[in-house]
């Protein structure tokens, strides 16, 4: 019998557990090649489109348009013209009965580990193998911002996503909130989870903490990929990250997480009341002051990036609002167009693709 | 004798004090100029006086409708309370309490209250944070006859015994409760009387004599400080007003009000003990009247010209933030 | 995130405080529970168990045992917020209001106006609401609109034990004297909560499900009611915006405008008895403000203007049920503006 795929309810994200389905982008009888976005899909956090993960020809939707389905459920069935339909009448059928019957949800979760004294929120996608990616995000942001690209990684590689000190549910203990601080706690990280050759990746703030942990890993250094980083010759728009600090309803935070997106639609009132739950843990509004103050005042890592072997790659949004696309980089940088500062979850594809590429993986 | 020549001359100061803000609020109310309803508290200075000099600005008073005297005596300021009377936005209250709610936390003084036994709770209150934390401060509640009656106060009462707080119950009996006499309404008789119902130690003083008033306090304060419960004073003063300013008093006998001022007023007799006994010269005594009389005129002048609160403070000061 | 009871979440806000702040004491009948008897101590911790486990770590003088005296325990934690404590106060269910009212508004929510802001009284009473225990008249009332109607008092209402525990600890900060309302209904039931300390400012309301036809407002149990009847509501092709205030002063008008602004309709779920409650409240506000907005009648779902009933029979048939939401949304989207 001929390959039947099925496209599913993707979950991004672990508090993910259902998705509208908001547009099919291909029509029936079309052909499908795999990394083609075929679908939108809207979660209370972001719209995103679905790509495909097999080729063949779109047989069957299962979902219209406007559906709201739980994570796992059969959207679409792909295969080649060859299977008949009846195949594919049984296999939506089976697929439905079996959905019925699941239980429980079996994907991992983020667990808090102690490394060196702290305590820091990891999630560890992909089989236990000693090279992984390793994603370290932005500033007030956390592991679920990788949402889209950590699934799509942990296929086929190891990815690991942490919570930087004072953001998530890791310690909110930044000590003098200088950058070694999160430097260390990373390398520290990779050294207590054994892993010999490390591809990091950084956001913003996290680029900025990529770059001098890459310097400080040596020959377990994979690749780089820096995603707007700080650091480089563009400064961290100040009033953003005061405002970000400051606000204190979702009225007053909104029009900052909007300043983060090309899109401002993208932000949602869940994003918000989840930045906004974060942002009233005990801690939380003196961790960043202090990494407003030490970390991102004077962010300087050029020459360190200059200096290292690695493969690397700096990818930016063109249209980036919180650290504007520098004029170039020590290593080479691609400007996404229509793209803001949070051009891993508005590009998820074209960044993770990116990731990939550099790592050789 | 512990009183100083200067707690006297202090002790006199305040009953004058509060004498003369009474008596000049007296003429003044009649001339209409005043907002409001006031309740005089003319011929009990020698309570509030007597029960606060052995209070600091630490130590907490609860006070009543009638509360002018319990502020003078925690040393409020007066011309900060004139102002308020005249609800002006310089008042210690920025002319939103007004005679019936002035405060002075700073002083200790927790509030002049316009609910008759909404005193005794709150000092429970204010003694709790002193045995919580330590501070070996006293609270006193200063009701009236008609605030003994209160479900409030028997609450407080029994509340302040079980849990042993550094509490004191002054109970100003000044015989009326608005027009109903306290010989009425009081089933006891005596308010005193009261105290063994609750399990703590009563004391029943002349209000006239400042320094019974005092002896007796400074016997209840130090055994609150000590970690000894709280007491029960029930201190018999007279009233030299009506229950407020335009109370005709017909339930007054005739020559109640003349007799009361020539042989019960409690300034009198403090300026008779202390110059017979040599503690104190007359001249000494004219010289505070002297400057007394002048603060309270210029109080009164100050209270007249000094502006109003405006739109702008009408909806301030409801809550820290909202 | 860890799942966690409501009254487990409210358990955990007393620790986070009184180890954050010396100045914060609980009081109140049974507070601890057993004193003065030959048994153990801690042996209720409150009537429902919320304070359960203070006692052995803070001991007597910050969980303070006090005798069945509403009027002593609210007056006293009163005075004691303006001297310096921030005392949290039990008075077990909020139908006791009764024998202590005057302690709350005429001393506590009085003070800082009548002080000339000079005052500060952070204290925090604790108190039972609503029907549904098979508790009668005297044990079930939700008399936050009493409350709510005080000029000095702020008044919460959480729905959930995420929101309870963030604001109580917001309460427990808050300069200001707080009513904190729990429903009795609500102890039970699990959600996800912070292991950490934080807040949940009051003023925002909760905006717990989005839909374009109609703009459902509920607190406390109601919620829940309001969630379960949108879910009917969308199995019939009409999808409502659900909104907690969480706190009814200050409320959050804004959020329930913009909503209205969007859906044109108004539906308000209360507990509390019809007349003069919060969805009265709202729906004269909202009237006000944003009669432009509105394609039907504001709806109130409501018990009827009786005591609350003994009999489960009738007790049921007192409480406001997804049903009736849904048809009340109904019964506005078919009466809509200028039709006959």
């Amino acid at each position: 019998m001929d390959a039947i795929h099925a496209i599913t309810m993707p979950k991004w994200g672990m508090s993910m557990t259902e998705g509208r389905l908001s547009g099919w982008l291909v029509r029936p009888g079309q052909s499908i090649a795999p990394g083609m976005e075929i679908l939108e899909i809207e979660t209370d956090k972001i719209t995103n489109v679905l790509e495909a993960r097999d080729g063949g020809i779109l047989r069957r939707r299962v979902i219209e348009e406007g559906q709201t389905v739980p994570v796992g459920a059969l959207l679409g069935v792909v295969a080649d013209a060859g299977v008949a339909d009846e195949a594919i009448d049984a296999f939506v059928a089976e697929r439905q009965l079996a959905a019925g019957a699941e239980g429980g949800d079996d994907a991992p979760a983020p667990r808090v580990i102690d490394v060196g004294g702290r305590a820091i929120r990891v999630l560890d996608l992909g089989e236990p193998r000693s090279e992984a990616f390793v994603l370290i995000h932005g500033f007030g942001g956390d592991l679920n911002n990788w949402l889209f690209n950590m699934p799509a990684l942990a296929e086929d590689s190891r990815a690991i996503a942490l919570d930087l000190p004072g953001h998530g549910e890791s310690t909110k203990d930044v000590g003098t909130g200088d950058v070694s601080v999160l430097v260390d706690a990373v390398v520290d990280l990779i050294a207590q989870l054994g892993l010999e050759k490390v591809h990091l990746v950084g956001h913003s703030m996290g680029g900025l903490v990529a770059m001098l942990v890459a310097d400080r890993l040596g020959s377990r250094l994979g690749s780089l990929a820096l995603i707007a980083p700080a650091g480089l010759s563009s400064a961290v728009n100040d009033a953003y990250a005061g405002g970000f600090i400051a606000a204190e309803k979702r009225k007053d935070l909104k029009p900052w997480v909007e300043m983060l997106f090309a899109d401002p639609a993208l932000v949602t009132r869940d994003m918000i009341e989840g930045l906004l739950n974060y942002k009233r843990l005990d801690g939380v509004g003196e961790a960043l002051a202090l990494l407003q103050a030490r970390t991102l005042a004077g962010a300087a890592a050029e020459s360190v990036l200059a200096g290292l072997d690695a493969p690397t790659v700096v990818l930016w949004g063109e249209q980036d609002r919180i650290i504007a696309p520098p004029a170039s980089a020590p290593k080479p940088l691609t400007i996404l167009p229509g793209r803001g500062h949070m051009l891993h979850m508005e590009a998820a594809s074209d960044v993770t693709r990116a990731i990939r590429a550099v790592a050789g993986l | 004798m512990q009183l100083s020549r200067e707690d006297l001359l202090l002790a006199y100061r305040r009953m004058r004090r509060i004498r003369d803000f009474e008596d000049r609020v007296h003429v003044e109310f009649a001339t209409g100029e005043l907002p409001g309803f006031v309740h005089l508290y003319a011929g009990e200075e020698a309570s509030a006086v007597g029960v606060c000099m052995n209070l600091t600005d630490e130590d907490m008073i609860a006070s009543t409708h009638r509360g002018h005297g319990h502020c003078l005596a925690k040393d409020t300021d007066a011309t900060g309370m004139m102002l308020e009377l005249y609800g002006r936005k310089d008042g210690i209250c920025g002319g939103k309490g007004g005679s019936m709610h002035i405060a002075d936390l700073s002083k200790g003084m927790m509030g002049a209250n316009g609910i008759v036994g909404g005193g005794p709770p709150l000092i429970c209150g204010a003694a709790l944070t002193a045995k919580t934390l330590g501070t070996g401060n006293v609270a006193v509640a200063f009701t009236g006859d008609g605030g003994s009656n209160q479900g409030t106060t028997f609450e407080a009462l029994n509340f302040a015994a079980v849990l042993k707080l550094p509490a004191i119950f002054v109970f100003e009996n000044n015989g009326y409760a608005e027009t109903t006499a306290s010989q009425w309404s009081v089933a006891c008789k005596d308010i005193v009387n009261r105290a063994a119902a609750f399990g703590m130690p009563g004391v029943s003083v002349d209000g006239t004599d400042f320094f019974a008033v005092w002896s007796a306090a400074r016997e209840a304060v130090e055994r609150a400080r000590g970690g000894g419960g709280p007491t029960l004073m029930e201190v018999k003063v007279p009233r030299f007003y009506g229950h407020f300013e335009g109370d005709a008093e017909t339930y007054r006998a005739d020559g109640e009000v003349a007799a009361l001022k020539r042989d019960h007023d409690c300034l009198k007799i403090f300026r008779g003990r202390v110059t017979e006994a040599g503690l104190l010269s007359n001249a000494d005594l004219d010289t505070v009247d002297a400057e007394v009389a002048a603060e309270i005129e210029a109080a009164v002048a100050l209270a007249k010209v000094s502006p109003l609160p405006g739109p702008e403070d009408l909806v301030t000061d409801v809550y820290v933030r909202y | 995130m860890p799942k966690k009871t409501f009254k487990q979440a409210l358990n955990e806000a007393h620790f986070h405080e009184m180890r954050r702040d010396p100045r914060v004491i609980v009081m109140g009948e049974d507070i601890s529970g057993g004193i003065g008897a030959s048994g153990e101590m801690d042996a209720w911790g409150g009537s429902e168990g919320v304070t359960k486990g203070l006692y052995p770590e803070f001991g007597p003088s910050r969980v303070v045992d006090t005798p069945l005296s509403e009027s002593a325990i609210i007056g006293a934690a009163v005075g004691a917020a303006t001297t310096g404590l921030r005392p949290v106060a039990d008075l077990m269910f909020a139908d006791f209001l009764g024998v202590c009212f005057d302690q709350i508004f005429n001393q506590a929510a009085k003070f800082r106006y009548m002080f000339g802001g000079k005052a500060v009284t952070p204290v925090v009473i604790r108190g039972m609401i609503g029907a549904g225990f098979r508790t009668a008249a005297q044990h079930s009332q939700c008399l936050y609109p009493i409350f709510t109607h005080i000029p000095g008092l702020k008044v919460v209402i959480p729905s959930n034990p995420y929101d309870a525990k963030g604001l109580l600890i917001q309460a427990i900060r808050d300069d200001d004297p707080v009513i904190f309302l729990e429903h009795k209904l609500l102890y039970g039931v699990t959600g996800e909560v912070p292991d950490g300390a934080y807040t949940v400012p009051f003023g925002e309301a909760k905006v717990l499900r989005e839909g374009g036809d109609v703009t459902i407002v509920a607190l406390a149990l109601m919620v829940q009611v309001a969630l379960d009847a949108a879910e009917l509501l969308s199995k019939r092709g009409i999808e409502a915006t659900v909104i907690d205030p969480r706190t009814t002063s200050p409320l959050d008008l804004d959020t329930i405008v913009e909503s209205v602004e969007e859906t044109g309709h108004l539906v308000i779920v209360d507990e509390s008895s019809p007349r003069c409650n919060i969805a009265t409240d709202i729906a004269a506000q909202v009237a006000d403000v944003a009669f432009h907005a509105l394609k039907g009648p504001i709806k109130m779902v409501t018990p009827p203007h009786t005591p609350v009933p003994f009999s489960p029979s009738l007790e049921d048939l007192y409480l406001p049920s997804a049903e009736r939401v849904a048809a009340a949304v109904e019964a506005s989207l078919r009466t809509r503006k200028g039709a006959a």
